[in-house]
């Protein structure tokens, strides 16, 4: 993973502010949005409201069953997986996943190593570990492509390389593969699918994410659009795929549900354009596909996840990019900005939980708690209800000072005083006296000739209106006598 | 009928002509309006910012006020989609109070945002106001995905007389307010409500109305440091003038 130490999640902030000053990236978060949010709505529709509503109910009760009886479910899939000559190791932590991934590599002497795109390889950070094990990753997704060329992360769960435009591409591929110069579409992916085919053809070792684990059969789907996970999953000799342990579902007939609602609200599609239904090593019988076939079972924090009654929905995620493509504040900022593998609402939950409140206390609060995640999630996950929880722990957590922190000792001061002044009327009537006082030395006179007031943090961006010469329970008074 | 006014803090400081247009409104359409002067805050800026024993502390004293306004009123009637939202919340707040609970759940069965006690309640679409020109709508997020109105403040500003109606591109987008938020992260807030006046703009409206003061403080404050001739309304000052005969 290619993190420069500038974007944390801790300097939100800044990440933030460098975003908004970035008219290129500004340009293509609205568009791709813009373009995923519409396209999601019109498929919606005619799906019918009501029967997305279903099929929304029907995704988050799967998902509620199989994330409480887990242990089985997964025990299930792993037996039926080695039943059918596959492999199954259960990865504590990234660095046990990375580490297993890296010594079978080293083992079977691949050097090389083609990959599809996965926030799963994201987390655990699995690029650096083979890098560093002497393994050349190759990411083959064209999204995910883009960004290991450019050295940096993916921005979004499903349209890793939203925020470079198509300029910024035509730069790229001149420079990183000395190429001449074109910003046309069809050539530039021809031009990737080239080198990208070459390297198919010589790779030892595929690895995969999982979006769904059948229990019952042992098979794991693979959904995609470009084709490179089908190459990845069936030319080199070995597949590993790496899932999260939350990626389990019971049987073939719930999967159907999630097909119908993964794609529509990722991008609009019906469906994507491959499917694939993974279902043990090669046979004698197959003539293709891999003669070695892994299953990493990752938990990196989950189990931990799973015991944590408010949070444990967050193990629900489908990972769509709905709620990101949604998110007013995502739509501005962008990905980068999260400072970690997991952006947008979904990312300012499971952040915090993946690597420690204290080191992501600023993404709870990087929400207008507008709403529109938690309506548009296919797993009806109650995303602004955990913002709101998370924000709550990190309050009551008064041991968490870090520099985020420290700016809002002040607020929790303030919130003690504003629940004493709330108290009662009368307080309350005090303190408004006292704003109306003071409010005199903060006035300053519009471009309109209006009036407002210079309040910190408000004022350098919009206006803020005084505080009215009488309030209403004033006049209500003289109207009452 | 009897109903008892909760006026936001809001709304009581900054915009308390919401607040008298609301009562005259009501009073209008032949409902009996008290206020309860003891009245202070929801207790939702503390409780969005994470701070739940004081948004309690707070909500306490609001919610024995409005169960005791309820021994004699019929409704409590707010012109606010938000403040109505956090009250509907006070059952979960005080789940470990079981009197407490049972009070909250009583008073949520009971309280009202403006627009949606208008249509709902009382029928009336058409309130016999007149207002001159072309008005947008924007959708305040609480009340449209928490309380799920989005028609009957529609309605009511399409009856009045002289009104021509807009709709706003992206209406149930969010202005970017979000209470702590907006000063908390300034920037990522107003550039949220720069793409909100954007649309506002486009759609060549002489006001804009929202049933929430906080977002229309939100977009007038924008509107305003733009030099902007549109105005903000909230929906209870576009329905106050009654017809002229
Ligand atoms: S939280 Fe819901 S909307 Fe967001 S990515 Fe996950 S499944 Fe999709």
């Amino acid at each position: 993973m290619s993190t420069d130490n500038t974007t944390q999640p801790e300097s939100f902030g800044e990440n933030s502010r460098r975003a908004l000053t970035n008219p290129l990236l500004q340009r293509a978060l609205t568009i791709a949005t813009v373009k995923a949010t519409s396209a999601r709505s019109v498929a919606v529709t005619h799906v019918g409201p009501a029967n997305w509503e279903q099929l929304r109910d029907r995704a988050h009760a799967i998902k509620k069953h199989t994330i409480e009886n887990l242990d089985f479910y997964l025990e299930k899939f792993a037996g039926n997986v080695e039943r059918l000559g596959g492999k199954v190791y259960w990865a504590q932590t990234a660095d046990d996943a990375c580490k297993y991934v890296a010594e079978l590599a080293q083992r079977r002497g691949v050097q090389e190593i083609v990959k599809s795109k996965s926030m799963m390889s994201e987390e655990i950070g699995l690029n650096h570990a083979l890098e560093d094990a002497g393994i050349k990753p190759i990411e083959t997704d064209l999204g995910e492509y883009i960004v290991q060329l450019a050295n940096e992360r993916p921005s979004h769960i499903n349209m890793p390389a939203i925020h470079k435009t198509r300029s910024d591409v035509a730069d790229l591929f001149a420079e990183k593969l000395g190429v001449e110069r074109t910003e046309e579409i069809a050539e530039m992916t021809a031009l990737a699918r080239r080198v990208l085919r070459a390297r198919f053809a010589e790779a030892q070792m595929g690895v995969t994410g999982v979006n769904y684990a059948i229990a019952d059969t042992g098979t794991i789907v693979l959904v995609e659009n470009e084709g490179n996970i089908r190459l990845t999953t069936s030319l080199p000799r070995i597949h590993v795929a790496i899932m999260g342990i939350e990626k389990v579902i019971p049987n073939l007939q719930d999967l159907d549900v999630f097909l119908l609602l993964l794609s529509r609200s990722a991008s609009g599609q019906k469906m994507c354009s491959y499917v694939s239904l993974l279902t043990g090593a090669r046979s004698s019988q197959d003539e293709e596909g891999p003669d070695e076939f892994h299953v990493v079972l990752v938990d990196n924090g989950r189990v931990e996840m799973l015991s944590d009654k408010q949070l444990r929905e967050s193990l629900y995620c489908i990972r769509c990019g709905a709620c990101l493509n949604v998110c007013p504040v995502y739509r501005k900022i962008g990905g980068h900005a999260y400072g970690w593998v997991y952006p947008g609402p979904i990312g300012a939950v499971l952040t915090p939980q993946m690597i420690g409140l204290d080191r992501a206390t600023s993404l709870p609060f990087a929400s207008s708690l507008c709403g529109a995640c938690g309506d548009v999630c296919p797993v009806k996950i109650k995303l602004p209800d955990m913002l709101l929880h998370l924000r709550q722990r990190i309050n009551d957590n008064g041991h968490i000072k870090t520099k985020a922190r420290k700016r809002d000792r002040l607020e929790r001061l303030s919130f003690k005083f504003w629940a004493m002044a709330m108290k009662t009327s009368r307080r309350y009537r005090y303190v408004a006296c006292f704003g109306r006082l003071v409010q005199a030395l903060i006035r300053k006179r519009n471009a309109n000739g209006s009036v407002s007031l210079r309040v910190p943090q408000w004022s350098d961006t919009r206006d803020f209106p005084p505080l009215a010469r009488r309030s209403f329970r004033e006049q209500w008074r003289d109207r009452s006598h | 009928m009897k109903v008892s006014i909760f006026i936001t803090c809001l709304v009581d400081q900054l915009y308390p002509q919401v607040g008298m247009a609301m009562a005259n409104l009501l009073t209008r359409l032949r409902v009996e309006v008290t206020f309860n002067e003891e009245q202070t805050c929801c207790g939702q800026p503390a409780f969005n910012s994470g701070y739940h024993p004081e948004a309690r502390s707070v909500a306490e004293q609001m919610l024995r006020l409005f169960a005791r306004e309820l021994e004699s009123t019929d409704y409590i009637v707010a012109p606010s989609g938000s403040c109505v939202t956090m009250i509907r919340k006070y059952p979960e707040l005080f789940a470990d109070n079981a009197e407490l609970k049972l009070q909250a759940e009583y008073v949520r069965q009971r309280l009202y945002e403006l627009s949606h006690f208008l249509v709902e309640v009382l029928g009336v679409e058409d309130v016999g106001s007149e207002f001159e020109g072309r008005v947008t709508y924007h959708d305040s997020c609480h009340l449209l995905r928490e309380l799920g109105v989005s028609r009957p403040p529609r309605k009511l500003i399409n009856a009045v007389r002289g009104v021509e109606f807009v709709e706003l591109d992206d209406a149930e987008v969010c202005c970017g307010f979000g209470g702590t938020f907006s000063v908390k992260h300034p920037e990522i807030s107003a550039a949220i409500a720069a793409e909100k006046v954007a649309c506002i703009e486009r759609s060549r409206a002489d006001a804009v109305v929202a049933c929430d003061a906080s977002c229309l403080m939100q977009i007038g404050g924008m509107l305003s440091r733009k030099g902007s001739a549109i105005r903000t309304l909230h929906l209870a000052e576009l329905l106050a003038s009654p017809v002229s005969k």
